[in-house]
């Protein structure tokens, strides 16, 4: 099962290269990786999709903790959340069928039209990862020419500590 | 040194500058450093101009790795963070192997390195490498220093972050133009930050569940790793056990922080440890952890370590619960606290018919070992050395045979008297550590106990003790092999002794070196070269005397053992093992 975990971290020079290199020291896989300010200047959100068991999740978090520069950590899956990501995918528009096709499902995912070009056009869609990974589901018998994905991003629906997930 | 006025922080600008050189200095005196190990270097040069003012004692070792090993054996044997200083490039190198040994180990160090001006940094300069980049695996926590006025707030942080929670190593990279940056900036009264708050709470629930567990437990077992002496737990434990009738079984890491005199003791558990110790994990019913890891070479086949038993598992370091064995109650916190907290819902009980059965396994099944009339035996040399010392010598063993003949043949009965590399297993240890915890501990007989192998790799730090009148006594097990190595080929790969053979004749005809005493290296004329006085024993009348002639002389001493080839560690239970598969070949 895949875990998003959301990590404050002091904004400095080098963080990034302490997480990333603890995760893959030890062993672990980081699916995606998000990382951005947030209003106060000197804290780092960072948003780590990571796939495991409990097991390996509950070390992932522990080990993450243990760093000197992580302020917090919480496993976003625990708890009531909302997650996010966006992506932009270019698809091959071999038919004018195709590229109305295209269109019409981009529209039923909410995604919008960027940019068309002859042979493709290029959609940009927000969703969870579910929704994600339908939409490029449906993609994929049209061809996808290239696809940039932010990685997840998530917040809690509700304020740390009102929930009884653990951190 | 002169931050006298750092009540009022609005004479700041009347504060004189010092230099980020000074601050380096200023901030280990407040840090209560009395010696500094290292090696100088031209990325350095600043804070070596300032050291010959220093009021704490530079010692300078003949390689970076030797100075951490230093700073390291000194942190064990006194519970004080150990402080290096090493020059960038090679130097900062040199020290990643004596990091990541007391990394794997807990110990508190702080070790500076030089780097190049900030401005060179990633432009391939000279001697230039990405300190932080490379030691970031193998430290606690390191700090690329970016502004002088960084600087005394970072050495604060550096001995708050060494020496609080689970102890460790803590790197400050310190570029040369901020060396030489001056400073307003004061050495703060006191670190807080919001990122690292090592200080628990101790949970009333868990600890009401564990004692519960404990008065309800008919065959409890107390498993003490490291964790307990650098937690200073020996008198809560000592409470705990008796109050109770709890038998203890140390780790490694954790010789001496349970009298291995007392009745109650089971010695070391693990691939050497006693068999009654690794019999009691495998009947227990309750384990109670402290302060240990459950490192594999403690629990050979995970799934079948204590199966028995329900696992209480006490650490400061919460990734350290449940990552290998699962345990049934995690109580976070230092190891003392907890103990303490639980001792008083603790009800007296007896144990009898498990005691019993401890005490049966103990009597059939002592640390032994087989009598040989033609050679020297390795155990006897470390019986010698517990009966010669009284008990009380501080043991700094290297790694390998040496090292587990020492705890198996020494009955230790006080923490920090037992220092070796447990978690790393670094050859070359010994040697400096041992020099380093006798500078901490300057009146304790500091015997080092190391192989024909190990020596070898840091036998230029004798140089040290002889100059600074370090008085350690290095036994050297010579038996001409890699010893440890060529046990297991002799146990699991046939006895093909592939590159473990140091004596001359065992060597490969065209290996042998004509017209030598047959001992290459000479290890006698080696310390003698290095100012020691040195003696090579044969036979077992010539050890006591050898050694009581050297731990009464105050000088520093090599006795080198010539002690019977092929010996081996036993009981033995084979790597990813369970207790039942163990090897006791012991007559």
């Amino acid at each position: 099962m895949k875990h998003i975990i959301n990590c404050l971290v002091e904004n400095q020079p080098g963080v990034l290269a302490r997480i990333v290199g603890l995760i893959s020291g030890r062993g672990y896989n980081i699916e995606t990786l998000n990382v951005g300010p947030t209003e106060d200047p000197t804290v780092s959100k960072m948003t780590i999709v990571v796939p495991g068991d409990s097991h390996v999740i509950e070390q992932v978090t522990h080990q993450l903790s243990k760093q000197i520069d992580v302020i917090e950590v919480v496993n976003m899956t625990n708890r009531r959340h909302l997650d996010r990501e966006l992506i932009l995918v270019r698809v091959a528009t071999e038919s004018h069928n195709a590229r109305a096709e295209i269109v019409d499902l981009a529209a039923l995912f909410r995604g919008h039209v960027v940019s068309v070009q002859e042979d493709s056009v290029t959609i940009q869609m927000v969703g969870n990862q579910e929704t994600v990974a339908d939409f490029l589901c449906l993609m994929k018998p049209y061809s996808i020419v290239d696809i940039s994905r932010t990685g997840v991003i998530a917040v809690g629906r509700e304020a740390p500590g009102a929930s009884a997930a653990k951190g | 040194m002169k931050d006298k006025t750092d009540t009022d922080m609005s004479s700041a600008e009347k504060q004189p500058l010092r230099s980020g050189a000074q601050c380096v200095i200023d901030g280990l005196v407040k840090a209560g450093c009395e010696v500094l190990f290292g090696y100088p270097g031209g990325a350095v040069l600043d804070i070596f101009n300032c050291l010959y003012e220093a009021p704490f004692n530079f010692v300078l070792s003949r390689h970076e790795q030797g100075a951490v090993h230093m700073a390291d054996g000194y942190a064990r044997a006194t519970g004080k963070p150990g402080c290096c200083l090493v020059t960038s490039g090679p130097g900062a190198t040199n020290t990643v192997t004596g990091l990541a040994t007391a990394y794997m180990d807990g110990v508190p160090l702080v070790c500076i390195t030089g780097q190049v001006a900030l401005d060179m940094i990633g432009n391939d300069a000279f001697q230039e490498a990405d300190v932080v980049g490379i030691t970031r695996p193998v430290t606690k926590h390191n700090f690329l220093v970016r502004s002088a006025d960084d600087l005394p707030g970072i050495i604060a942080k550096a001995f708050y972050i060494a020496t609080t929670g689970k102890p460790g190593p803590v790197v400050i990279d310190i570029p040369k133009n901020v060396q030489k940056q001056m400073t307003a900036a004061l050495t703060p009264e006191t670190v807080v930050m919001r990122s690292y708050r090592p200080d628990v709470p101790i949970n009333a629930a868990e600890i009401a569940q564990f004692a519960e567990l404990i008065n309800n437990a008919s065959r409890p077992l107390l498993y003490v790793g490291g964790g307990a002496i650098s937690g200073n737990a020996a008198e809560a434990l000592a409470q705990l056990a008796h109050k109770a009738n709890i038998p203890v079984t140390t780790t490694l890491m954790a010789l001496g922080i349970f009298p291995e005199t007392d009745p109650l003791s089971l010695h070391m558990l693990g691939m050497h440890g006693s068999v009654a110790a690794n019999y009691a994990v495998d009947h227990c019913d309750l384990l109670i952890a402290a302060g240990a890891r459950f490192d594999d070479r403690v629990t050979g086949k995970i799934s079948a370590f204590a199966n028995k038993a329900t696992i209480v598992h006490i650490d400061i370091d919460r990734s350290s619960i449940s990552k290998s064995v699962r345990s049934d109650l995690g109580v976070h916190g230092y190891v003392k606290p907890v103990l303490e907290a639980v001792l008083p819902l603790v009800k007296p009980a007896e144990h009898t018919e498990w005691l019993e059965k401890v005490n049966r396994w103990k009597e059939r099944f002592p640390f032994t070992y087989p009598k040989n009339d033609d050679a020297l035996m390795p155990q006897f040399v470390i019986e010698q050395i517990d009966a010669v010392s009284e008990g009380k010598a501080v043991v700094v063993t290297d790694v390998g045979q040496n090292q587990m003949w020492a705890a198996q043949f020494f009955r230790y009965t006080r923490p920090r008297n037992f220092i070796t590399s447990g978690g790393l297993g670094t050859m070359g240890f010994g040697l400096p550590a041992a020099i380093g915890a006798q500078f901490g501990r300057r009146g304790a007989p500091v015997v080092c106990v190391t192989g024909d192998g190990g020596v070898q790799m840091n036998f230029q730090e004798l140089v040290v003790a002889v100059e600074h009148q370090i008085p350690v006594v290095v036994v050297i097990l010579n038996n001409g092999f890699l010893g440890m190595v060529r046990q297991w080929q002799e146990l699991f790969y046939d006895r093909r002794y592939s590159g473990v053979v140091l004596s001359q004749k065992g060597r490969a005809p065209n290996e042998q070196v004509a017209e030598t005493s047959g001992y290459l290296p000479d290890f006698i004329k080696m310390a003698e070269a290095h100012g020691a006085c040195a003696r090579r024993v044969f036979k077992e009348e010539e050890v006591g005397p050898a050694l009581r002639e050297a731990l009464a002389s105050g000088k520093t001493w090599v006795i080198e053992c010539i002690v019977a080839p092929e010996a081996n560690v036993f009981p033995m239970i084979p790597p990813g093992a369970h207790v039942a598969e163990i090897i006791n070949r012991t007559v």
